[in-house]
């Protein structure tokens, strides 16, 4: 399990591959990456404040709570904060399963959670003005699947 | 103890931490205190169902007893992923 919490750009196609590399007892690997947005046009960057510290534990509990219910070999979390633009990668998560059911779960778990119960909050910058993301209330009803 | 705020409540306030000496025992009983200080704190707290607060980097309950802890935070709900 990995959680790891940084400004820089990572490569995902390099952390999908070294995730899913030599594991002969995982029949499947679930990935999925972020991507910011420009919802309403003319977005010049997307700012992402966290809480240091708190972040990092918040997720290592959501990975955790994922690879205890589904019984995951493995499962990574990276997230961005800072300043990006639209396109880039701003996190991804993996989930390494016997089967892949377990691993799509998982990795919609990890998902839902992180959205609501990770501490990071997204300000959207446009040429004219800048704001900060609301919340959604569908992401907090997400959670009641689980 | 050592009080942050994060995101839209940092910049309402216009820091992002701060030392206080207070004998609040509740979350509540913090933000009744930090409301009366200046209006910009006011501002800030004026709606708690758009607050979240943290009791040392635990998601906590504005009900939660004060005893012991080091850091509170508050902040809006949260927008990651």
């Amino acid at each position: 399990m990995r959680v790891t919490v940084q400004e820089a750009p990572f490569d995902y196609g390099q952390e999908a591959e070294s995730f899913a590399n030599g594991r002969h007892d995982m029949g499947a690997i679930v990935t999925f990456a972020g991507i910011v947005r420009d919802v309403a046009g003319g977005l010049d960057v997307m700012e992402i404040e966290h809480y240091p510290g708190m972040t990092e534990k918040a997720l290592e509990k959501i990975a955790a709570e994922a690879v205890e219910r589904w019984s995951l070999g493995d499962a990574l979390i990276i997230h961005r904060y800072g300043r990006m633009g639209a396109g880039e990668k701003i996190m991804m998560v993996a989930t390494a399963a016997r089967h892949r059911k377990d691993a799509f779960e998982a990795a919609e778990y990890l998902m839902d959670y992180l959205k609501s119960r990770a501490p990071f909050w997204k300000k959207e910058h446009t040429a004219q003005d800048a704001g900060w993301v609301a919340a959604r209330d569908e992401d907090e009803a997400a959670l009641d699947r689980w | 103890m050592n009080v942050l705020y994060f995101a839209w409540v940092r910049e309402r306030i216009g820091l992002p931490k701060e030392k206080i000496e207070t004998n609040a025992t509740t979350v509540n009983e913090l933000i009744a205190e930090l409301r009366g200080r200046e209006e910009r704190y006011e501002a800030a707290f004026a709606d708690l169902s758009a607050l979240r607060v943290a009791i040392d980097q635990e998601l906590s309950d504005f009900d939660s007893p004060l005893e012991g802890a080091q850091e509170v935070a508050f902040f809006p709900p949260m927008t990651g992923g």
